[in-house]
């Protein structure tokens, strides 16, 4: 157990008043940027990164570290409560949240949402705890075909898994990849669509987009119907959390099986927005009652949030191990520590034990204070639904807009925001479904470069997705997970009759 | 008369610490455009800068870093090109200032901005995963006699990395399949995982792996040694590497690291800024910096950064001309 010590190590590091202190202080500014749609962690880590210069490495990464994980908790607030994801992960939170938040559950979604965040972070800290050599390594596995399958095994469990009109899943997940092409392709280093505007070189960003056809859209849907939120005063109070928390243990499996998803594609460098899609539509798939999801079930917020974090969490390793920064965030957060003198590779954990180890303890406790934090402040978060509609909406259409100028510090993209926000209103008039849509702009490119490579690879030949048992295993679950719905009923249809009566249904 | 002798000794009592020439300095905060993603060598570059900066005084003003890596950084050329007469903004150019408009047509020419100064020239090493040939020589036989062509990870598509490529091809016989990635880190990952053979790498991107004891480089693309002879490995220092001649593989290729303000500022802005980065390089931090990631020491401004920039130009456009990345 050398871990164990170490990691009493790192607590012993972390325990003065300076670094708790500076752990607070991280915090509530984490919460306040994950608030604001679109500023969110990458850039409140961003703003705040030269404050840190004059501190020692241990005391700077753990205060960074606790923005980060505030952001990662803030993030689900504007989901819950206006429909608008503040990071690219927690749009999957949206689906049941914010019908939760509708029907007057928002104290619920929001208790639910944050427990099921520390529960995921616990256990892909665990896991980086007493298994990061090992992980480390198998990261390493992974080339060209290994990604693309695994983007593959994304898409594909949309379709195959999603409730959502096939047909209107795959155009909306076409009309993603479409705009994910525009801007530099990595493997021609040509531009594409881009019709010789300045503004449209850099591509399309995820995040302006998702700001657009969540949160704008929302506003002129709520326009359109009633000029009201619809969440009422909820009751709020130590009871609601305590029920809440009395019911996680019915939701055992649907937590494991997310903080399962979750770890594995946090460790795949650039998985982590997958992860929250994933973890809620298998959440879905093996419900007995598929059906009342997306209308404010509970379980559809546990499934995605913890996914969601024990990804984020988990893709914090490949970054100190690897120097391959798994999220926007931990990018930044790398930047960080070339500052301080510490490279990030296989030698960190061997030559700055003080310094690893008392980020790794910093992610226990932080959690745990996070928790606390942000459950002690749910009352205030929810009783912003008891403003009037005409105070609250410009503020978010403002936020919005600040957030998404935020992002690159362009005008054009306040203009691309709203854009998306009427493209997201007729969207959801004509029932397309927008989850696909931005899962495919988020993961476009990176499938569409891992696809190339692995072309450039192997000459062009198929076979190279079957290469390997890894890369096989993945990729023909990714086809069984396409087709499952047929699969599902040949399956159920074997099993209750007899084979002629199994043909006659099929 | 007398008030104006006044009012010029009360300027130079102002700025007696700073150089008599100092007639401007800026007023806003001063922003490092980073033509690359987080993370990458010239966001490193720039997060040092902010530190010496912050750390020795050089400034009034606060430093902001602010990332435009997007199309591969021409996002920041652009940037620049559109920021005319901002003194407020500064570019760590290197050598996208000459490609990205010949490969991808970007309407971009470096002579519109105001060069300032050229800080450092980067290095190429070509590197191999430490199972594979343990010489230059070995490893040109090794890929002539594969079956399949050996991949060579880079970062990007017709650019440093690239180029280097086909003229390593041109050069030996030897077929090699270009993996362009997004960035040197990733390429540093997939040759240690064995997904590529070989890349050709800056030294500060295959460090960590090659102090892990991952990656093995072979020879490095100058006409000379690598000058830093500390121990980074256990047993090697950067001046152990051959330079790519000494093995028989006559390629070469230096880039340049310069910084650049945008086009129409005024000499005394350009001036300051000169001063600011003749300083800079005097830091400690920045001489660690140096060290750390292999970089060449070189610092030109005014007329002899023209002349650089002149010739490294018409070299890079000979060289992609010749391995035959230009648009049409």
């Amino acid at each position: 157990m050398e871990a164990l010590g170490l990691l009493l190590h790192g607590f012993a590091v972390l325990l003065t008043w300076k670094t708790l202190a500076l752990m607070m202080v991280g915090l509530v500014l984490g919460v306040f940027v994950g608030v604001l749609p679109g500023l969110g962690g990458p850039n409140g880590v961003a703003i705040l990164l030269p404050l840190t210069f004059s501190m020692d490495p241990t005391s700077a990464i753990v205060m960074l570290s606790c923005i980060y994980w505030g952001a990662l908790f803030g993030g689900a607030i504007t989901s819950i409560l206006f429909n608008i994801p503040g990071e690219a992960w927690s749009v999957a939170t949206t689906f049941d949240g914010y019908p939760m938040a509708q029907q007057g559950k928002a104290a619920e979604a929001l208790t639910a949402a944050f427990t099921s965040s520390f529960i995921g972070s616990l256990v892909a800290v665990l896991l980086i705890t007493f298994l990061a050599p090992w992980i480390s390594s198998f990261a390493l596995k992974f080339g060209p075909p290994e990604f693309f399958a695994v983007y593959l095994l994304t898409f594909c469990s949309f379709v195959g898994l999603g409730r959502e009109d096939k047909h209107k899943t795959v155009i909306a997940m076409s009309l993603g990849l479409l705009l994910a092409g525009v801007g530099m392709d990595t493997v021609s280093g040509q531009l594409r669509m881009t019709f010789g505007s300045t503004d449209l070189l850099r591509g399309i960003n995820f995040l302006v987009a998702v700001i657009g056809l969540f949160g704008i859209s929302e506003i002129l849907l709520t326009m359109e119907e009633r000029l009201a939120l619809r969440g009422h005063a909820a009751s709020i109070s130590l009871r609601t959390v305590l029920a809440v928390w009395k019911d996680l243990p019915k939701y055992w499996l649907t937590l494991l099986r997310s903080s399962v998803i979750g770890c594995w594609l946090g460790i795949t460098p650039g998985g982590a927005i997958a992860a929250s899609f994933m973890g809620y539509n298998l959440a879905k798939r093996f419900s007995k009652d598929p059906d009342s999801f997306g209308k404010g079930r509970i379980e559809g917020v546990f499934a995605p949030e913890t996914a969601a974090h024990a990804s984020g969490t988990a893709a914090l390793l490949p970054m100190l191990a690897l120097g391959i920064p798994g999220s926007g965030t931990a990018a930044i957060l790398l930047g960080g520590l070339m500052v301080w003198g510490l490279n990030p590779g296989p030698l960190l954990f061997v030559e700055h034990k003080d310094f690893v180890w008392g980020l790794i303890a910093s992610m226990y406790l932080g959690n745990v204070v996070g928790l606390v934090l942000v459950l002690s402040t749910v009352p205030i978060f929810a009783s912003i639904l008891r403003v009037p509609f005409a105070a609250v909406a410009p503020m978010i259409v403002v936020s919005c807009a600040i957030g998404a100028y935020a992002i690159q510090n362009a005008m054009f993209d306040v203009w691309l925001m709203l854009g998306f926000g009427v493209v997201g209103y007729v969207f959801k008039k004509i029932k397309i479904p927008l989850a696909p849509f931005t899962l495919a702009l988020v993961l476009g490119s990176r499938a569409e470069d891992a696809f190339r490579q692995s072309m450039i690879i192997s000459g062009g030949n198929m076979k190279v997705f079957w290469a390997n048992g890894l890369v096989g295993t993945i990729t023909t679950l990714a086809i069984l997970l396409l087709f499952w719905p047929l699969i599902d009923r040949l399956v159920a249809s074997f099993g209750k009759a007899s084979p002629p009566a199994a043909k006659a249904e099929a | 008369m007398r008030n104006l002798i006044k009012i010029a000794a009360t300027t130079v009592a102002l700025f007696a610490s700073a150089p008599a020439f100092a007639g401007w300095e800026p007023t806003k905060p001063v922003e490092i455009v980073v033509a690359a993603g987080a993370g990458g060598a010239s966001d490193q570059m720039a997060r040092m800068m902010q530190a010496a900066i912050q750390k020795n005084n050089l400034l009034k003003q606060p430093v902001v870093v602010s990332l435009k890596g997007g199309a591969s950084g021409a996002e920041a050329l652009m940037y620049m090109k559109s920021s005319d007469g901002d003194p407020n903004k500064v570019l760590i150019a290197y050598s996208l200032i000459y490609m990205l408009p010949l490969s991808a047509k970007l309407p971009f020419d470096w002579r519109e901005l105001s060069p300032v100064a050229v800080i450092a020239l980067d290095q190429f090493v070509l590197w191999d995963n430490v199972n594979g040939p343990k010489t230059v020589k070995e490893f040109i036989e090794a890929a002539k006699a594969s079956s399949s062509p050996f991949k060579m990870g880079g970062t990007g598509s017709k650019r440093e990395d690239h180029v280097l490529t086909v003229f390593m091809e041109k050069k030996t016989g030897a077929k090699f399949s270009y993996l362009p990635y997004k960035s040197g880190g990733e390429a540093a990952t997939q040759l240690v995982g064995g997904h590529t053979e070989s890349n050709v790498n800056n030294p500060s991107e295959n460090l960590e792996v090659w102090r892990a004891g991952q990656v093995r480089p072979l020879c490095v693309f100058d006409k000379e040694r690598i000058s830093y002879t500390t121990k980074v490995t256990e047993t090697q220092s950067w001046n152990d590497i051959p330079t790519c001649k000494e093995q028989g593989l006559d390629v070469q290729y230096l880039m340049l690291r310069g910084m650049f303000l945008p086009g129409k500022v005024t000499p005394e802005q350009q001036e300051f800024y000169v001063d600011l980065f003749s300083k800079l390089v005097q830091t400690a931090e920045y001489k660690d910096y140096m060290e750390k990631q292999a970089l060449k020491p070189i610092f030109l401004t005014g007329k002899d950064m023209l002349q650089f920039l002149e010739e490294d130009g018409s070299l890079n456009k000979q060289l992609m001309t010749e391995a035959g990345f230009v648009a049409k």
